[in-house]
């Protein structure tokens, strides 16, 4: 198909001698939000990381707009337009959260710098607050909104987000989820998230899989999902306040 | 007090040799976390490219103005510096990058004795002098300050500066500065990590060999071990301002050689650097993380 952005295929990716993924497929097209739940160390993280090339995968193919971008290097799959908002936020503590922004603009060399920092000062106003400061000595949620908002500086052609709604408090969660929508649904962002919040995230998305110890054990469109019994008694009740 | 004086002036040309080459030491150690010791004979390598570029060009050409002599000298060193310590960190510390920490040190410290013994077979072991470039000396009430050591002062202050302005306000020197802090996140923001840490390499050696040149200028000679001990010195200045700080490293340089030559000229000449380095101990003791260092703990 042609409006499939991203395929991957019969992925097996190691740490070691310990594989964390075992044989992953997983499909998302233009346009699409799709997310992807599952348990603590089911390789969820793995998975988005493997995408970008870090660690690159042992077996199978990651396709990106119909190139193989299995062997690249990371900063050449960057450069395909992939952002990523990793596990752990991962933002530079010794930069000033303006810089931060810079550097997630720096594929373009800044081109579109002030017209794409207002955007994400007006969806983020706290990031605006704080465009002075050290990113270190941000707290927990202002650092995932900079994470997040650093990927979008990139003007990505897909948006890889792990876990945006960790640490946040639920307004702010929402906030973040509706900004998703609204940059999908506005600017055709195409969006493939890992979440632990499995409500929230398979409210927002179009498709969804569902990942237990390295395999995709389940996959359907959101509201599936949301009414399957199995995924509601794994990942839904009890989880949900 | 004109003595003291006197002894300051010299104590800082000293230190601003000391301090170019430290920024050396600390951008590398800053990037990839390891101690180049082969940067001191680097040091030594630009100084004697100089010396070779300085006797080809005085015996093809007669009459050469002294700027353009001293420019093309500084020139050629920084081109083989830079190209000497590229080629060390492709070949020799890459291979070991995601090794265990104490191996690219270990192959540092071979690099450093290799590039020393290679100099000493191809150039010879015997002091190598060079005729004085510039000579003119300004008395300044009652201080004498050689063109010389306002050269290397001037010079200093202008690396600085841009050096500054690179690291600070430019793309690549955020590309450095983001590769330090964290260098997967910099390549998933399309950040070429390996030419960043290539383009480190070049940076401190190029500031090396303009030490190296102005070391060459300021003392007339050059020997295959002038690597070594002001390696050191400039190794214990990048430590002493704090590992990982470029104002550091300076202020460190600037230090090491105020207290040589203030040690020099009061006490005797012969504990100089048993006063350096008491200091440096001094200093560490409390502030292990040296003047301008950053704690280790940092809330990420």
């Amino acid at each position: 198909m042609s409006d499939t952005l991203l395929s991957v295929q019969g992925v097996q990716t190691y740490y070691g001698n310990i594989r964390a993924l075992a044989g992953v497929d997983v499909e998302v097209k233009k346009g699409e939000i799709v997310s992807l739940i599952g348990a603590n160390g089911a390789g969820k993280s793995t998975l988005m990381m493997t995408i970008c090339g870090s660690p690159q995968a042992r077996t199978g193919t990651v396709t990106f707009d119909g190139e193989d971008i299995t062997r690249l290097p990371t900063h050449l799959i960057a450069r395909r337009r992939i952002a990523q908002s990793p596990e752990g936020r991962r933002i530079f503590p010794r930069m000033t959260v303006y810089e931060n922004l810079q550097m997630g603009a720096s594929l373009d060399n800044l081109k579109y710098f002030n017209e794409d920092v207002e955007k994400i000062f007006t969806l983020f106003p706290r990031l605006k607050e704080r465009q002075g400061q050290r990113g270190g000595t941000l707290s927990g949620g202002e650092q995932q909104m900079l994470s997040i908002g650093r990927a979008l500086m990139a003007r990505p052609k897909l948006l890889l987000l792990d876990e945006p709604s960790l640490g946040l408090a639920p307004l702010i969660v929402k906030g973040i989820f509706d900004a998703i929508k609204k940059l999908n649904q506005n600017e055709g962002l195409t969006v493939f998230l890992v979440e632990q919040n499995a409500f929230a995230a398979l409210k927002l998305s179009d498709r969804a899989y569902v990942m237990v110890n390295g395999q995709v054990t389940m996959s359907g469109s959101g509201k599936e999902l949301l009414a399957n019994p199995e995924v509601r008694a794994a990942y839904l009740e009890g989880g949900r306040h | 007090m004109e003595y003291f004086v006197q002894q300051l002036v010299n104590g800082l040309t000293l230190g601003s040799i000391y301090g170019l080459i430290a920024i050396g030491y600390t951008m590398v150690y800053g990037i990839i976390g390891m101690i180049n010791f082969a940067h001191g004979d680097i040091f030594m390598l630009g100084g004697f490219a100089a010396l070779i570029v300085f006797l080809v060009l005085t015996s093809v050409f007669v009459g050469l103005p002294v700027v353009l002599l001293l420019l093309v000298m500084i020139a050629a060193a920084m081109l083989t510096a830079s190209l000497w310590n590229w080629t060390i960190e492709k070949m020799a510390y890459r291979p070991l990058r995601g090794s265990f920490r104490l191996a690219p040190l270990i192959t540092a410290i071979g690099m450093s004795i290799a590039l020393s013994n290679f100099i000493q077979v191809t150039q010879g072991p015997r002091n190598k002098p060079i005729p004085p470039l510039v000579s003119s000396v300004y008395n300044v009430f009652g201080i004498s300050i050689s063109l010389k050591q306002l050269i290397i002062m001037l010079l200093t202050v202008i690396l600085l500066t841009t050096f500054w302005y690179i690291v600070n306000k430019t793309s690549l020197g955020r590309a450095q500065r983001a590769t330090e802090q964290d260098r997967k996140m910099a390549a998933l923001l399309g950040i070429d990590v390996d030419r960043t840490i290539s383009v480190t390499f070049i940076m401190g050696a190029s500031l090396a060999a303009v030490a190296g040149t102005m070391y060459l200028m300021y003392y007339g000679v050059t020997v295959f071990t002038d690597g070594f001990i002001p390696g050191v010195k400039a190794f214990t200045a990048a430590v002493l301002g704090g590992i990982g700080s470029l104002p550091g490293a300076v202020l460190g340089g600037l230090l090491i050689g105020l207290i040589e030559s203030l040690w020099s000229a009061y006490f005797t000449i012969d504990y100089k650097d048993v006063a350096t380095f008491s200091i440096l101990a001094i200093v560490l003791i409390f502030k292990p993380s040296g003047i301008l260092g950053r704690p280790e703990v940092e809330k990420v």
